[in-house]
C-alpha cells in the first residue's frame, strides 16, 4: 500500500477543501482541558493535542437520540423504519477511539443487524491520529493494546514534526487525497521517521497494570464476589457517567414520542445506563442488579470477561474516560490492581 | 440530516388486530391476535413477541397459544400497577390494532421433548407461556410419555385460564395437580406451596423433562425439589424473565453475564445457567 505524507502548513487546505462538501468533525478545545468532537471549517479550530473529549466518536455513529420509526395511527398502525445520515468526515480520531468504533460495528453487526448503525457508520469517513506519547495518567491504553494502529480508520496520520505522516488504509482515503491533491508520496526516509516513533513509543507505552491482558477475563470471574465490588457500590453515585463517555457503552432505551395531536409520532432509541437501577428491573418489582455494586460489577464484566466470552473483544479500549469523569473517583486501573491485589 | 427509509429494520411492526378478547381475572386479559395478510405468526412454543401501541411504546410478552393453532395467537397480559403498556393494552377492544415484532428468543425445544415423561411446573403468570406447551403436547400428545401439569397460584380468584383447566383436570393422558397460597371457602384442592406438590408426582427421572415457568423466587425452591428427585440438570427447563427492550440482543436491559435474555433465552437448560450468580 502507498503512504503518503501532508505539510502540516497544508492541514488548512486540507480541513477546508472537505467542508466545501461534507461536515468535517474534529477535537476542539471547549474549556479548561475539555475537548469535544465538533464541527470545524478550518484547521486553527483543531486541537491536535487533546485528552480524550468528553463524549467519544460514539455520538455520530450512535446518536444519544435517534428516531427508528415514524408512525401514523390514523388509519391503522402504520409506521415506516427510518434512519437519519449525514456523510461526515472525523477527523483526528485518537487509536483507542477507533478501537472503541470497532466494537461498537462488532455489536451491531452481530446478527440480528442493526440497519440503523450499519447505514449510518458506511457514510462516515474516519481519519485517524496517532498518539505520541499519554494523554494523562488515566490511560490505560498499552494495556489493551490500542497505542498503536490496528485499522480501523481510512486515513490515519501520525505527526512527525513539520509532516504528517499518512497510512492509506482504503480506497475512501485514497480518493480523499486524490481529491484534495495536497499530499506527497512518503519515501523512505519519511517511513524511517515513522518507525523511530512507532519504537520510541516502545519504550514510552507500557501496560499500565501489571497482568497479562489474557489473564484478565479468568481474573474478574475469580472475582466476582470479591468485597471490592462493594466498596466501589458504596462510593458509586450512579450517576452513570461512566457510560455515557465510554466508547464501548451501547446500553439503550426505546421510547415513543407523540407528536402534538397524539396520532403521529416518533418512535426513539436514546442512551441508557446499567447504572440506573430500573435498567434491570421486571414487572414483578425484581431487580437483577438492585445494590450499586452489583451495578459496577456488571459494567467492569462487561468491559473485561463477558464480550471476551462472547464476542472474542475486550470492549475497554484503555481511553481512561471513565476514570477522569467519576466524580466518586473510582479509577479503572486501580480497580484492576486492587482485584489483582487481593489475591485469592 | 437526510433521512432514509429502510425495510430490513429490526424495529418494523406488523399489524395485528384483535379479534376476541377474554377477561380472565380483575388483572389479566387474553387477547386473540390476528396478523394481517394472513401472516402467520410461526412461533415455537415458549417464545415471545415485541407488542406495540404506537404512542404508548413496546412490552415483551409470551405468546400463550399454542403453534399448532396457525391463524391466530393469543397472548395474556396482566395490567401492572402504574404499567403504561399493560393498561393501555387493556383498554383495546376488539377491532383495535396493535403492532407485533418477532417471535424472538428460543423457545421450548418441544421435538427434542417427544419421547420423554414430561413435567410442567407453572407459578403465577407463568402459565401464559407454558400454556403455549401445554397446548402443544395435547395437540400431538401421542408424541409423549407420562404429562404431568402442576399449578400453583395465590389464590383461586387469580387462577389464570380456570374454564381450560377444568379441561386438563378431566383430561385421563394428563396428570393434573394445583395449588393455592391462600385458600377460599368453596376451594377443594390442595392449599400450600408449588414444591409441595412435586413429592406426589411419581417420576421416572433419566427419562423426564421438567418445564418450570413462575416468578423469579419460585425458581430456586422448585429447582431443588426436582433435582432432588433425581432430575438430571440439563433435563430442567427453565424461562426467565428479564427487562427487555429491544429483543434484538443489543439494549443490554436482558443481560445475564454474557447471556442475553431475549435471543439466547428466555428458555435455558439449568446446567446452563447455573453458574450464572443472579440468573435464578
Ligand atoms: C420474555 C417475557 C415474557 C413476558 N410475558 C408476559 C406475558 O405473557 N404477560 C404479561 O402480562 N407480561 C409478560 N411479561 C412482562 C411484561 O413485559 C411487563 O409486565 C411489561 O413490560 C410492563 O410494561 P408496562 O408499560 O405496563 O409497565 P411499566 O410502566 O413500564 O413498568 C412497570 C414495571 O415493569 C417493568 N418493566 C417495564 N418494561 C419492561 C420490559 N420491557 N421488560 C420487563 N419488565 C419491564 C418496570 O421495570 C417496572 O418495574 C413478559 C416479560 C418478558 C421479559
Ligand atoms: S461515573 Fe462514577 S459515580 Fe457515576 S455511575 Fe460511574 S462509577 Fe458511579
Ligand atoms: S471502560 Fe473506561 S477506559 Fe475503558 S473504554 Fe470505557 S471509558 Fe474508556
Ligand atoms: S432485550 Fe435488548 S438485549 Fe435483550
Amino acid at each position: 500500500m502507498k503512504n503518503a505524507i501532508l505539510k502540516k502548513e497544508k492541514l488548512d487546505d486540507f480541513i477546508k477543501i472537505m467542508s466545501k462538501d461534507e461536515k468535517v468533525i474534529a477535537p476542539v478545545l471547549k474549556g479548561n482541558q475539555s475537548y469535544t468532537f465538533t464541527e470545524v471549517k478550518s484547521a486553527d479550530e483543531i486541537s491536535l493535542k487533546y485528552l480524550p473529549t468528553i463524549l467519544p466518536p460514539k455520538k455520530y455513529f450512535m446518536p444519544q437520540h435517534e428516531t427508528l420509526i415514524e408512525y401514523d395511527k390514523r388509519n391503522g398502525q402504520k409506521v415506516h423504519c427510518v434512519v437519519e445520515v449525514e456523510d461526515l468526515v472525523i477527523f483526528g480520531v485518537h487509536t483507542c477511539d477507533l478501537a472503541g468504533i470497532q466494537c461498537l460495528n462488532m455489536i451491531f453487526a452481530d446478527r440480528p443487524k442493526d440497519m440503523n448503525y450499519l447505514i449510518r457508520k458506511n457514510r462516515i469517513t474516519l481519519i485517524g491520529l496517532e498518539c505520541n506519547s499519554y494523554c494523562d495518567e488515566f490511560a490505560s491504553c498499552a494495556l489493551m493494546g490500542n497505542h498503536i494502529p490496528k485499522g480501523g480508520y481510512d486515513l490515519l496520520f501520525t505527526d512527525l514534526g513539520n509532516y504528517f505522516f499518512v497510512e492509506i488504509n482504503t480506497r475512501k482515503g485514497e480518493e480523499l487525497i486524490e481529491k484534495t491533491n495536497l499530499f506527497e508520496n512518503a519515501d523512505s526516509n519519511h517511513q524511517e521517521e515513522l518507525n523511530k516513533l512507532r519504537k520510541l513509543k516502545e519504550s514510552i507505552f507500557k501496560p499500565e497494570v501489571d497482568i497479562d491482558k489474557n489473564e484478565i477475563p479468568s481474573l474478574f470471574k475469580k472475582k466476582f464476589e470479591s468485597k471490592i465490588w462493594e466498596d466501589i457500590g458504596e462510593r458509586c453515585l450512579s450517576c452513570g457517567n461512566c457510560t455515557n463517555v465510554c466508547p464501548t457503552c451501547y446500553c439503550f432505551d426505546v421510547l415513543d414520542i407523540p407528536d402534538l395531536n397524539l396520532k403521529t409520532g416518533k418512535r426513539v432509541r436514546v442512551w441508557d445506563s446499567c447504572q440506573n437501577e430500573p435498567f434491570a428491573k421486571i414487572s414483578g418489582g425484581e431487580s437483577f442488579r438492585e445494590k450499586r455494586g452489583d451495578r459496577k460489577r456488571h459494567r467492569f464484566n462487561r468491559k473485561f470477561r463477558y464480550p471476551v466470552e462472547r464476542y472474542g473483544k475486550f470492549f475497554c479500549t484503555g481511553c481512561g474516560r471513565c476514570s477522569r469523569t467519576c466524580m466518586a473517583k473510582i479509577d479503572l486501573k486501580e480497580t484492576i490492581r486492587d482485584l489483582i491485589k487481593e489475591g485469592n | 440530516m437526510e433521512k432514509i427509509h429502510i425495510n430490513n429494520s429490526g424495529y418494523e411492526i406488523v399489524p395485528a388486530k384483535i379479534v376476541s378478547t377474554r377477561k380472565m381475572t380483575e388483572q389479566e386479559k387474553i387477547f386473540e391476535l390476528k396478523l394481517v395478510h394472513g401472516l402467520s405468526l410461526d412461533h415455537e412454543p415458549g417464545q415471545f413477541v415485541e407488542v406495540s401501541i404506537l404512542g404508548v411504546g413496546e412490552a415483551p410478552i409470551s405468546v400463550c397459544s399454542s403453534p399448532t393453532k396457525r391463524d391466530s395467537f393469543e397472548i395474556c397480559v396482566r395490567a401492572v400497577k402504574d404499567g403504561r403498556f399493560s393498561n393501555a393494552m387493556h383498554n383495546l377492544d376488539i377491532g383495535d390494532e396493535v403492532g407485533i415484532r418477532g417471535p424472538f428468543g428460543v423457545g421450548f425445544p418441544a421435538a427434542k421433548l417427544e419421547g420423554y415423561d414430561i413435567i410442567m411446573v407453572a407459578g403465577g403468570l407463568g402459565i401464559a407461556p407454558l400454556r403455549s406447551l401445554i397446548n402443544y403436547i395435547i395437540d400431538n400428545r401421542r408424541e409423549y410419555g407420562k404429562v404431568s401439569l402442576l399449578l400453583g397460584c395465590k389464590d383461586p380468584q387469580s387462577m389464570l385460564f380456570a374454564d381450560e383447566i377444568d379441561l386438563w383436570q378431566k383430561r385421563v393422558d394428563i396428570n393434573f395437580s394445583c395449588t393455592v397460597d391462600r385458600g377460599a371457602p368453596d376451594w377443594k384442592g390442595n392449599v400450600g406451596l408449588i414444591t409441595s406438590l412435586i413429592p406426589n408426582v411419581n417420576i421416572d427421572p433419566e427419562r423426564t423433562y421438567a418445564v418450570v415457568v413462575g416468578p423469579p423466587v419460585m425458581y430456586k425452591f422448585v429447582i431443588k425439589e426436582l433435582l432432588s428427585k433425581g432430575i438430571p440438570e440439563h433435563q430442567i427447563l427453565v424461562s426467565l424473565e428479564r427487562h427487555m427492550k429491544c429483543g434484538l440482543g443489543k439494549c443490554g436491559h436482558c443481560q445475564i453475564h454474557n447471556i442475553y435474555c431475549c435471543q439466547d433465552g428466555p428458555v435455558f437448560s439449568y446446567n446452563n445457567i447455573k453458574e450464572l450468580k443472579g440468573a435464578i
